[in-house]
């Protein structure tokens, strides 16, 4: 294994040192690790966190108009809830926090415990659940979606709404409907190395793709064979337009009870009235000629079977290390959406109108 | 017989040692159906617990408990620290004031802290996950108590009972965690959970009986 590590245990740390003297403006807590920004003005806190290995997520979304704080765990594997604790007391602003977790079982335990925790020193707390991934088909036999890329739209979307002075509440309502109207899906041509593992999590020939991976380099629903990028990109535009619709039980956390509560929710129907934005994401080690020529076949896609593109990002936001592949994310937006994206955002990895 | 704390801080030691020496395997059976961390994540955890435990020596057997369960939640990370971490954290209210342990306590403090994983976990018989081991052994604990056997020989059914229970996952499809998105896919690999609990019920019987 070639890397520019210096020790395989301080990738995490020196990776974050690096990132706060690169971006003075964001604060680094090492013990327990966190990141975190002092907002221009006094907002619902808005605090995120994983695995590592999926830079910029989510560390490089903090700033005015996206993030809070974000607490980074070790490579792949979950941040513990005393981290969330005291970067959720660090970061409120007495208006409340709002946590965003991407459905992994790690994640999602770990922060139930700290929204606990947090309950118990009576700060005001909330917790929203990603699950875009729709190359996870039922939810009865498995953890259920995962979270991927569409983290990263509903990041930017809800912090403009926080930084308009929108309530807790309302900013958990926006944050549900975000979820239910993206969709994504992902496909690998090579894995990565996890830097601890010293390896590629698994091997593809020249003529396969991993089709339906996740951000970890866990092996995805198939393997598929790989002609040529224009019959790939259009695999995964019917994975995510034919997609049925998805129920499933969420947890949401009872803050005037104490407890959690099972919510039934159906995602989104999607048609062709609507304009979407449209993320095609590289997953690390994709060079960005390539995203553009998966965007193009992408959009040339859309415009055949008469989905309109609203908006567009492409690079690199949501990654799994150095895997090579790119996942393609959808959410279905209306006028509000659409102007809350626009909106200012000054992060280190997005950032325009500021 | 009982199991006495000095035996408990030897086994929480051991489980330390059997983390660091099987960290690969771990991780490799988690490279198989999951994201590639569990060794690392248990020996991480579990070097805390033994820097740990040194400072609290003198505590009861629920208090040194509750500080693995405690440690573990914020070192460990993944589903395995707050699963592993509830585990050591309900179990202690049956050591609670206790310098030794009998069958009945050991039984109750296994059965605890399995209701704990599973209030948190929600995992169900079969789905493959550790639970599967420690229903096992809990199961054996009940059984060696109701045929009035004595400590040694309830250790030892108890070891080989993990041993079943792991080897039972292998051919499950994994319902919760990372491994569930692979659906049949995950079926012929042991679930890398279930193999870590294993490891820690047979390392208490190794510390008490010696070797089998």
């Amino acid at each position: 294994m070639k890397k520019l590590i210096n020790n395989v245990d301080d990738i995490v740390k020196e990776q974050l040192e690096g990132m706060a003297l690169a971006h003075p403006e964001l604060k680094f807590n090492d013990e327990p690790r966190y990141v975190w920004h002092e907002p221009k003005q006094k907002q619902v806190a808005l605090l995120s966190g994983g695995g590592s290995g999926h830079e910029p997520l989510h560390a490089g979304f903090i700033g005015d108009g996206m993030l809070t704080g974000a607490c980074p765990g070790e490579v792949f594997t979950s941040p513990t809830p005393d981290q969330m604790y005291e970067c959720a007391q660090k970061v409120d602003a007495g208006e409340g926090v709002l946590f965003f977790v991407k459905n992994y079982t790690g994640d999602v335990l770990n922060f139930e415990t700290a929204v606990e925790l947090l309950h118990g020193d009576d700060v005001k707390v909330g917790s929203i659940i990603i699950d875009d991934d729709v190359a996870v088909k039922d939810s009865l036999y498995t953890a259920g979606r995962r979270g991927v890329a569409a983290t990263v739209l509903l990041e930017k979307i809800v912090g403009a709404a926080a930084a308009q002075g929108q309530s807790l509440e309302q900013c958990e309502a926006l944050a549900r409907r975000v979820n239910n109207q993206a969709r994504s899906f992902g496909v690998a041509l090579q894995a990565c190395t996890v830097p601890a593992a010293g390896k590629p999590s698994f091997v593809l020939a020249d003529n396969e793709v991993e089709f339906g991976v996740g951000i970890h380099g866990e092996p995805g629903i198939e393997r598929r064979e790989f002609t040529d990028v224009k019959t790939l990109v259009e695999q995964v535009f019917s994975e995510l337009v034919d997609c049925p619709d998805y129920s499933r039980t969420l947890r949401e956390w009872d803050r005037e009870k104490g407890e959690w509560t099972e919510l039934e929710t159906t995602t989104e129907r999607f048609d062709l009235d609507s304009e979407y934005i449209v993320l095609v994401n590289g997953l690390g080690g994709t060079p960005q000629c390539e995203l553009l020529g998966v965007y193009r076949e992408f959009a040339l896609k859309c415009k055949a079977t008469g989905y309109n593109i609203g908006r567009q990002l492409i690079g690199d936001y949501c990654t799994a290390l150095n895997m090579e592949g790119f996942s393609i994310t959808m959410l279905k937006a209306d006028k509000e959406l659409l102007e809350l994206w626009d909106a200012a955002v000054n992060t280190p990895a997005l950032r325009w109108k500021c | 017989m009982t199991i006495e704390k000095s035996q408990i801080l030897n086994w929480l030691n051991s489980c330390a040692d059997i983390f660091a020496k099987e960290r690969d395997y771990l991780t490799q059976l988690d490279a198989d159906i999951g994201d590639a961390d569990h060794g690392i994540n248990m020996n991480r955890g579990f070097e805390r617990v033994k820097d740990k435990i040194t400072t609290i020596e003198d505590q009861d057997i629920g208090t040194i408990f509750k500080t693995t369960g405690m440690t573990l939640l914020s070192s460990v990370g993944g589903a395995s620290g707050p699963l592993y971490g509830t585990f050591f954290i309900r179990a202690a209210a049956a050591g609670n004031g206790k310098q030794s342990i009998d069958l009945n306590d050991l039984c109750q403090i296994f059965s605890d802290g399995v209701d704990g994983v599973v209030a948190r976990g929600k995992a169900q018989p079969g789905d493959k996950t550790m639970c599967d081991v420690w229903w096992t052994v809990v199961e054996a604990l009940e059984k060696s108590k109701d045929e009035g056997q004595d400590l040694q020989q309830a250790l030892v059914a108890m070891g080989e009972a993990s041993e079943k229970g792991a080897a039972a996952t292998i051919e499950m499809q994994a319902k919760k965690g990372r491994a569930s998105y692979l659906g049949e896919r995950s079926i012929g690999h042991q679930d890398p959970g279930a193999t870590s609990s294993m490891m820690m019920v047979k390392a208490l019987r190794d510390v008490v009986v010696g070797q089998a």
